[in-house]
């Protein structure tokens, strides 16, 4: 079976219901401690939300230098899938696995509610059980979560196609549609390959209809069944 | 004097002179009973600890009485009163923990650290008992937020409470905010914390078995906080902000790892008893689990971690340093113990024994500093029965009507939506998570939270409720009216009610007027409870809650859970779906006295408020309930503040992040004939709800209805998107654009807070 390690960096909160979205797609989750230096056989990884070392310093500042970031690195390198959600995605940027970084929210606030994002990039790890275009409401919870990056990373992002996830409005709703005040409405980002891929929405929370919704449970059906078909699951 | 008792003063601390036993706010009669139990003069820890342990915070000298009268045995309790939180049972082996708890005194000096670490005591107290916190709720009480203090109070306070959950990963799925003006000076912060837990890993703070160890587990030990207990318990001044230094700092992060740890060491088995060094700290912990547990205790103050050298048993008894534990535990599991702290990169560390002498006693470096009985240094504090009394004032107000002319009902509507107190407040809960941990059925903006419990079909449905201006204008019927809303909150999800936590904050119980309020506002509380079987499982009473410009308003906060069978029948409070059949559940006598359109739009705090019939409000749930089951509502909402329109206006609006504003056609005519039409729209009898339905529906839902004695009168339909809220009644016609109506609903506080935002953003 496809085997998804999930990190516990202390201060992370988010990763039983990501390993629940994970056994709900089909896939074995395990759970990984922060001071393991290899993913025990994982065939990807998914860096979780929470709040790594309290974000004290600056999200995600910390959990980078944890001894298993040195294993997350080198299966990234290799052309194995990564994925981190929220305070992952800080990580992920703090290590430089993906470019930019996020900022405090442009409201100087925290902010938990549902946002609109549009699925732009299906050829990923994670996005190739929505069509392009798809248009998903899941809830962010952040502080920091407004994506900067400069001028020419921002047109390389857009030019390469690596934008995966954009806030966009919908008809009706009476609040922004951009949470948090990113540039170019970018809520989720992707390396060059596909492979690694950071995003602040939370699809794990709402990946099951009885509880009013199932918007990102293909999130995790993607990267499974990505998984199994590239054969890296044995 | 017994040798058991032999204490010696620590080098270089004051001498315990009358002076010094006043600072500690010991009374004479404190004082003759502390010198009577000792047979000497107490040492300065000893004073210290025992001005901790008699505050009215940690003793109730004032209220223990009438707290005992609360109902609380039911078959659904499994921990009532006594415990660091009371615990309900659920179905299938599972049980909920919940409690609520006050952080007001700190708070109004340093909103953001009083507030965040109100929130992570409450925590501690949950998951002391072996339960996973899995929601928080939190009821705030703010003075107008014209006055800039109180917005910097409200905005600090907000943030605080956020900061805090957020970072340890706990929902919050409720709560509510007000503001009148007997909060400005005296801001109220209550914060409630649900956990679950599976029965069997219950766990008590009960010390026991001689010769076992107590060990403190989290962080170290530092100067703040100290004699926190006994700010809480008295009136705050212009002194008050002298005590900002008293109030504690919060560290969620560790709060975090100390969660998990401390559930793994109880539902590992690896300890006998744990507690949460909360109010009083090391004193409180370890004195309220020896007496328990009918045993002594010695704590060596020298093994204490602390922040800094050269801390005195004194302060390193009675700091409220947060994030720390006290745990006892059998010798040979120390290893093991502090194994699983490494894992979470905690610390523990022996700093005493259980001893079979009863006595409480305080070693430093060998010497002994404190030696008193255990069980009357806990429960010996002298027993006060004031006078209560109604003021001449009070009975005044009740006959008091508006003398202001009253504006078009069009105008009213939106003066009310347009209240901080009844507008939406999307400005506070988008601050908090409430999705984490992926369980949330139902979030803020509705009724009552609602969430699954682990991987069961069911659900547990949570809210905090209470009418202070009711109370204030009749603290009987108040009382009572608390614990129906929060009852009717929970129906409306299609939950039953199954038990409550009250946070009781008033005024200075010295004075006849406040504990007539207190005395009478329990008894309504207890009538109710006892209507609904709901019984009182814990709480926590704040006194002196007032400045020299006067009292709070009575606050008796009721926290609620309840049991939703089947979770995908949660029932949300708005409107669904064009063409959906509106029927107003329940009897409406136009009952004007004491409600918000009084006190928003003819500025008039007065009158009776609305006779709560309890007979009524169970069998309104009982319908609720069954609707819910049987699957016929699309929504339900109960009527409260502003009355029927109110309750409308806010179905239409569709919730907070909706994309569908609705219109409605509510026709009022030849019903309730003898009831005025402002009295109509916006009385506050109780025992109502607004629900919405499949027209299919709506015989079976009036036939239900009938079968409890209630009735369901048909109003209209639920209209097209962005359309009109449309009331008739007998030729008479007032209408609203829904979308200008939710305008004013979602920015009344944003708009307010506005200018606060560039001054206390930078946190």
């Amino acid at each position: 079976m496809t085997r998804v390690a999930v990190v516990r960096f202390p201060g992370s909160n988010c990763e039983t219901e990501t390993l629940t979205a994970i056994e709900r797609a089909g896939g074995e989750g395990l759970l990984l401690d922060y001071r393991e230096t290899t993913l025990q056989g994982a065939d990807a990884v998914i860096l979780p939300g929470g709040f790594s070392y309290g974000d004290y310093l600056r999200s995600g500042a910390i959990a980078r230098f944890s001894p298993v970031m040195q294993a997350v690195r080198a299966h990234a390198e290799a052309g194995g899938a990564v994925i981190g959600i929220c305070n992952g995605f800080q990580v992920l940027c703090e290590a430089h696995l993906l470019p930019g970084a996020l900022l405090r929210n442009a409201g100087q606030r925290f902010l938990s509610r549902p946002v609109d994002v549009r699925i732009e990039r299906r050829d990923t790890v994670c996005t190739a059980d929505y069509a392009e275009g798809d248009v998903l409401r899941i809830p962010v919870a952040h502080g920091e979560g407004r994506f900067a990056a400069d001028e020419a990373t921002l047109a390389m992002l857009e030019g390469e196609g690596r934008v995966v996830m954009r806030y966009v409005s919908v008809p009706g709703t009476d609040v922004a549609h951009n949470p948090n005040g990113s540039a170019n409405d970018i809520a989720g980002i992707c390396n060059a390959a596909g492979t690694v891929v950071g995003f602040m929405p939370h699809p794990e929370r709402l990946a099951e209809a009885s509880l009013g919704s199932a918007a990102g449970h293909r999130v995790f059906t993607s990267l499974i069944s990505r998984l199994t078909r590239t054969g890296v699951a044995a | 004097m017994s040798d058991a008792l032999r204490a010696e003063a620590f080098p270089g601390e004051r001498p315990v002179t009358a002076e010094v036993v006043a600072e500690h706010k010991l009374n004479a009669t404190e004082h003759a009973a502390i010198l009577k139990l000792l047979g000497r003069a107490p040492t300065l820890t000893e004073l210290g600890i025992f001005s901790a342990l008699w505050s009215e915070h940690c003793s109730y000298k004032h209220t223990k009485p009438v707290l005992r009268r609360f109902p609380t045995e039911g078959a659904q309790v499994v921990q009532g009163p006594g415990e660091n939180a009371g615990v309900l049972r659920l179905p299938e082996g599972w049980a909920v923990a919940f409690k609520i708890e006050s952080h007001n005194h700190p708070s109004a000096v340093e909103p953001y650290q009083g507030a965040a670490t109100g929130v992570g005591g409450i925590l501690r107290d949950v998951f002391t008992m072996g339960a996973r916190p899995v929601a928080v709720l939190n009821s705030l009480r703010l003075g107008p937020l014209d006055d800039p203090r109180n917005r910097w109070l409200f905005a600090g306070i907000v943030k605080g409470v956020g900061d805090y959950g957020n970072c340890v990963g706990v929902p919050t799925l409720g709560g509510e905010v007000c503001f009148a003006p007997g909060y400005s000076g005296n801001p109220l912060v209550n914060a409630m914390a649900v956990g679950l837990l599976r029965e069997a890993d219950l766990i008590t703070a009960r010390a026991h078995g001689v010769g076992n160890v107590l060990l403190a587990v989290g962080a170290s030990t530092g100067r703040d906080g100290i004699h926190g207990a006994s700010f809480a318990s008295e009136d705050l001044t212009a002194e008050s902000e002298k005590r900002r230094p008293q109030v504690q700092v919060g560290d969620p992060f560790t709060e975090k790892l100390l969660l998990e740890a401390s559930l793994e060491l109880i539902t590992g088995n690896y300890i006998v008893a744990i507690q949460d060094m909360g109010a009083a700290g090391l004193t409180s912990s370890s004195a309220e689990m020896a007496a328990r547990g009918g045993v002594g205790v010695v704590l060596d103050t020298s093994r204490v971690p602390t922040r800094e050298p050269g801390m005195t048993p004194y302060e390193i008894m009675l700091s409220e340093s947060q994030e720390r534990m006290l745990v006892v535990a059998e010798p040979h599991r120390i290893g093991e113990i502090q194994a699983v702290c490494r894992k979470w990169d905690l610390d523990a560390t022996a700093i005493g024994e259980v001893t079979d002498d009863g006595i409480f006693r305080i070693v430093h470096e060998g010497r002994t500093v404190a030696a008193i009985p255990g069980q009357e240094l806990v429960d010996g504090c002298p027993m006060y029965s004031p006078p209560a009394t109604e003021s001449a004032e009070a009975i005044a107000r009740r006959q008091r009507q508006p003398v202001r002319a009253a504006p078009s009902p069009e105008d009213a509507l939106v003066t009310l939506l347009d209240a901080p107190t009844i507008a939406s407040k999307r400005w506070v809960f988008e601050q908090f998570d409430s999705t984490v941990r992926a369980g949330s059925a139902l979030v803020p903006g509705g009724d009552a939270g609602v969430l699954r419990v682990a991987d069961t079909t069911f659900g547990l449905a949570m809210t905090v409720d209470c009418n202070a201006r009711h109370v204030l204008l009749d603290p009987f019927e108040g009382g009572k009216g608390a614990v129906a809303e929060a009852a009717r909150n929970i129906a409306c999800t299609g939950a039953r009610p199954l038990g409550i936590t009250d946070c009781l904050n008033f005024g200075n119980p010295e004075k006849p007027e406040i504990f007539f309020q207190f005395t009478e506002a329990c008894r309504g509380i207890s009538e109710a409870c006892l209507a609904f079987d709901t019984p009182v499982t814990g709480g926590n009473v704040s006194l002196y809650n007032q400045n020299p410009h006067g009292a709070i308003d009575p606050t008796p906060t009721i926290g609620m859970v309840g049991l939703l069978p089947d979770i995908t029948t949660a029932v949300p409070s708005h409107f669904r779906e064009t063409g959906d059949a509106i029927l107003l559940l329940g009897r409406s006598a136009g009952h004007l006295g004491g409600s918000a359109y009084w006190a928003e739009v003819l500025d008039t705090v007065a009158g009776s408020p609305p006779p709560v019939d309890l007979t009524a409000e169970r069998a309104l749930q009982e319908v609720l309930i069954a609707a819910a089951a049987a699957r016929l509502l699309r929504s339900a909402h109960d009527l409260s503040d502003g009355g029927l329109a109110v309750a409308l206006a806010e179905c239409c609006m569709g919730g907070p992040w909706a994309t569908t504003t609705y219109g409605a056609l509510a026709d009022l005519s030849q019903h309730e004939p003898a009831v005025s039409d402002e009295g109509y729209l916006f009385g506050e009898d109780g025992a109502r709800a607004i629900v919405s339905c499949d027209p299919a529906n709506v015989a079976a839902i009036q036939q239900l209805a009938a079968s409890h004695g209630i009735p369901a009168h048909y109003l209209g339909l639920v209209g097209p998107a962005d359309e009109t809220l449309v009331i008739e009644r007998d030729g008479r016609r007032w209408q609203w654009a829904a979308r200008d109506l939710r305008q004013t609903y979602f920015d009344a506080i944003p708009r307010r807070m506005a200018a606060v935002v560039s001054a206390a953003g930078g946190e």
